[in-house]
């Protein structure tokens, strides 16, 4: 295909090396490349020291004169704002949840990752490191990850100090578990409310330091816009949504803990309310969004029952250490009672593709391969279009091997809520799986220290893009969040706010009216439509086609076909929906109004970076980048590189910029679990 | 299956609020109780109608935002959340009655909304154990006793829902709080801060308004996450304890 590819900027070739053909092509524009600046060099394992050596300090006099805003108090915020509170900054905490400790963290089962080698079997922090880089498919940066991997130890330090209940052996120190897409037992665990365990930590240490008053909390508070003046983040546009009133809060620096993106899919894994939103006014006013298209499919989720389901529930990972994947050889057994299926006519295919990591392969695997047999017609469970799709998770060697107490005892809030799903007991019967929706790679684009390329704004945890590349390995975004909560943000933000406090502003600066006149005139527009169409409808809509085209698989003509469906549907939307209420009280039509906006914008552009990346890397599977043998293969020549996109104006074409990916102390090789 | 619900409508915290009646046709048996209100909004909306106001996000069991009063029962008739809850607890044809959680210290905010926040100030009077980043010990140079901090698990995975508050006739916190306080309690890392938690923590509750424990057990059994009654035992002691210490 030829390729005209305009060009903004006057550093970019119109034919860019190693580039015969460019699916993209006419959906965007090539900026000028980016590079990390911040990025340290020197050998790996002293950056990260040398960095937070280099990195000024703020006189604790001074600090309580830095206002800092935190949106979000999931494992990222809520540990940046505990931090930040306890060393004396005034900080803002923002959460569109009634309580900071309903963030969805929360809903993280498995565990956290931490380089300790308690079992001694051959861990570090360079393995942690190799580990994560290669289980991102080698599309992170190399320095964030040993960093990372580098303050993990701390991490389970700090959680315990806190009271943080993890399992422990019979001694009394702590047990470890091992999960998918490694070989050692890392990963610290609260029975299979991990997440809940770490989160309840962050925020009782953070209602700590309310009650210190350090921090303010603004619950049911949602950020509809980034203040940005002379070229600085300084605040943050909000609505109470109890009250309807927007909200002016002007800080020094704002960081956006906002989570992921996953529910552009509408079903997912994620809570009702996660969204785009934060991120997304961000990326409007001028935030890069890094690889968009990385999206994490989780294999062992409860499948779909029907049109009218709301979300997915994840069963976490875990599970794959005890129990057994498998679907009937033959299709015709699809139908039967599993358990009167002999073991010569299962197909354990996880061991058999994969004998040397067998069950525990990464995600993106284990979610391809049950794909790949209930396409082949040999899913279970009920048909749903026309495929069963599901596969079975079987316990009953586990249950024979280590008893039906000890499997009890490991997952029984798991096996609980299974049951009260489905209506099956996981006991008796093996547990259907399929994979879902989960989490997401990409996200803003940030430095080393973690600064977005509009100055004064951090972004940090499942919001930013940095650590996992194409696909994040089990138990590692508990630790992403954490680290950069507790550890990182707090050692990094000192360097920018040293230059505070800026230049006082007020509420009737020009660039502040304007933020706040946008958000109440977007909030009058959605509720002056008045058209036939539930907010509902258009993002379960939305949901579908970024499932059909932008999910598991991806294809150059289905991406093509869903950019169109995307546009198509986003003007319908703005002329059809229907929003009743109003402005001035509670009102969650309204609120979902403004978050599906915004994922009828992403999704597109998520739809423009799959398509521009012509290569399979991680969770990103393109049809035509495969080996003979089905696997995903990567094109290092040509997309060994960060996918940073600005946002192109209303109307007006996304500009891509590119950051290359160095490695150094890391070989880039084809992944093999096999 | 075909249901009768009758609804709390209120419009703010200062409206008078009543119930409503709505038929709802086409609920399936797997649908969750929440997706059952999903179907009835947007019929509302077709109609014209303001959807019904809920609290719910993570729909999995874990965030504690849905709560619900079911037919008089906190998350209804089932020892789980609402958003766990299925229409295969109930039959064609049943009448549901669906209420906020009543509480005096939860004001309704609208519908079927509760304010909360009480909790999070039960919590920032002392449910926490003062350990600022970066000033831990090695994991493993404490260890805990397995029983104890298996104890500490069980308690500490309360969702903080407030089920046990709507189930009190007394409108008590105690569970929460007992909660709370035996997660810390059973951890040497929290032992430090053990009686002037108790103390603070009881008189932020009575502060805001929740009522004494009766001893009715209520609570117990109203719990998602079935935080057992034993709880407000150890709460009871750790007070008398720190009392007698003249805290």
């Amino acid at each position: 295909m030829a390729s005209t590819v305009d060009v903004s900027g006057n550093t970019v070739l119109t034919t860019p090396p190693n580039q015969q053909s460019d699916d993209a092509h006419g959906y965007y524009t090539l900026g000028e490349k980016i590079a990390d600046t911040k990025a340290p060099a020197g050998p790996i394992k002293d950056r990260w020291t040398t960095h937070k050596m280099n990195n000024r300090l703020v006189n604790p006099a001074n600090r309580r004169k830095l206002d800092v805003i935190i949106v979000g108090t999931g494992l990222a915020g809520g540990a940046a704002a505990a931090t930040l509170g306890e060393a004396g900054y005034n900080v803002k905490s923002f959460c569109y949840q009634d309580s900071p400790r309903r963030a969805h963290s929360i809903a993280a089962q498995g565990g956290i990752n931490a380089a300790k080698n308690y079992k001694e079997d051959g861990d570090s922090t360079y393995r942690l490191f190799y580990d994560t880089v290669k289980g991102g498919d080698y599309r992170s940066r190399e320095s964030n990850v040993y960093r990372l991997a580098e303050v993990s130890a701390n991490i389970i330090d700090q959680c315990v100090a806190q009271g943080v209940p993890f399992a422990r052996e019979y001694g009394g120190l702590l047990d470890n578990r091992s999960f998918g897409g490694v070989q050692v037992s890392r990963t610290f665990y609260a029975r299979g409310q991990t997440g809940q365990q770490l989160l309840i930590g962050a925020y009782q240490a953070m209602e700590r330091q309310v009650a210190a008053g350090t921090v303010t909390q603004y619950t049911r508070h949602e950020m509809l816009e980034l203040i940005i003046v002379d070229g600085k983040a300084r605040g943050i546009i909000a609505r109470d949504m109890v009250t309807g009133a927007i909200e002016t809060h002007l800080a020094d620096v704002v960081v956006l803990a906002s989570g992921g993106y996953g529910n552009v899919f509408f079903l997912s894994t994620n809570a009702m309310g996660s969204n785009v939103t934060a991120a997304w006014r961000a990326h409007r006013k001028g935030a890069y969004m890094a690889n968009p298209c990385y999206t994490q499919i989780h294999p062992t989720c409860i499948p779909v029952s029907g049109d009218h389901q709301s979300k997915l529930t994840l069963m976490s990972e875990s599970l794959r250490n005890d129990g057994r994947i498998w679907v009937p050889k033959k299709a015709e057994d699809c139908t039967k009672d599993p358990r009167d299926i002999p073991e010569e006519d299962r197909d354990y295919y996880l061991e058999r593709i994969y004998p040397s990591f067998g069950n525990l392969v990464p995600r993106d695997i284990a979610s391809r391969q049950a794909k790949n047999v209930c396409d082949e017609g040999r899913g279970v469970g009920p048909m749903v279009g026309d495929f069963r799709r599901g596969v079975y998770l079987d316990f009953a060697d586990a249950i024979k091997r280590l008893g039906e107490d000890a499997v009890r005892e490991k997952y029984d809030n798991l096996f609980d809520m299974y049951e009260r799903i489905t209506g099956e007991n996981p006991y008796e019967v093996p547990m259907r799986i399929y994979p879902a929706v989960h989490y997401v790679m990409g996200g803003l684009w940030v430095d080393y220290d973690l600064q977005s390329n509009i100055d004064g704004l951090f972004v940090t945890g499942e919001a930013n893009f940095s650590d996992h590349g194409a696909n994040r390995l089990g138990a590692s975004a508990l630790m992403q969040g954490l680290a950069d909560g507790y550890f990182v943000l707090p050692n990094t933000i000192r360097e920018y706010l040293a230059d505070g406090p800026f230049d006082a502003i007020d509420e009737s600066h020009p660039e502040v009216v304007a933020a706040r006149t946008e958000v109440e005139d977007r909030i009058q527009k959605f509720l002056s439509i008045n058209g036939t169409r539930t907010v509902d409808s258009y993002h379960k809509e939305l949901g579908n086609i970024m499932w059909e085209y932008c999910g598991m698989e991806r294809t150059e003509d289905g991406l093509r076909k869903a950019i169109d469906m995307i546009r198509e549907l986003k003007a319908d939307f703005w002329s059809n929906v229907k929003v009743l209420g109003t402005a001035d009280s509670l009102n969650q039509s309204l609120e979902k109004a403004g978050r599906v906006a915004d994922f009828l914008e992403l999704g597109e552009l998520m739809c423009i970076d799959a398509l521009n990346r012509r290569e399979s890397c991680g969770g990103h599977f393109r049809a035509e980048s495969q080996t003979e043998d089905g696997e995903a293969l990567r094109h290092d020549d040509e997309f060994a590189y960060v996918a940073a996109w600005e946002f192109g104006g209303e109307g007006g074409q996304p500009v891509l910029h590119k950051e290359d990916l160095v490695y150094t102390a890391i070989e880039m090789k084809q992944r093999s679990y096999k | 299956m075909r249901l009768t619900l009758k609804i709390w409508r209120q419009e703010n915290a200062s409206a008078q609020g009543a119930l409503q009646t709505y038929d709802l046709d086409g609920i399936s048996a797997d649908m969750s109780f929440l997706e059952m209100l999903d179907v009835l909004n947007e019929k509302l909306q077709g109609e014209g109608q303001e959807p019904v106001a809920f609290d719910h996000d993570c729909r999995e069991g874990i965030c504690g935002t849905c709560s619900l009063m079911i037919n008089g029962e906190a998350h209804g008739p089932e020892v789980t959340t609402t958003c766990q809850l299925h229409m295969r607890s109930f039959n064609d044809g049943d009448t549901i009655t669906i209420e906020p959680w009543r509480a005096d210290a939860f004001p309704v905010v609208r519908d079927l909304i509760v304010d909360r926040s009480a909790f999070d100030r039960i919590i920032q009077s002392g449910g926490f154990i003062s350990a600022n980043t970066g000033s831990a010990p090695e994991a493993n140079s404490v260890p805990a006793p397995r029983d104890k901090a298996m104890r500490a698990f069980n308690v500490a995975t309360c969702i903080g829902c407030g089920a046990c508050v709507a189930a009190c006739p007394n409108g008590s916190a105690s569970l929460f709080m007992g909660a709370k306080i035996t997660h810390l309690g059973e951890l040497p890392q929290g032992q430090p801060e053990r009686y002037s938690r108790v103390v603070d923590m009881v008189a932020q509750h009575d502060h805001e308004g929740f009522g004494g424990c009766t001893n009715i057990g209520e609570c117990a059994s109203a719990c998602p996450k079935e935080i057992p009654l034993d709880v407000i035992s150890q709460l009871n002691k750790d007070l008398r304890d720190a009392m007698r210490m003249g805290l």
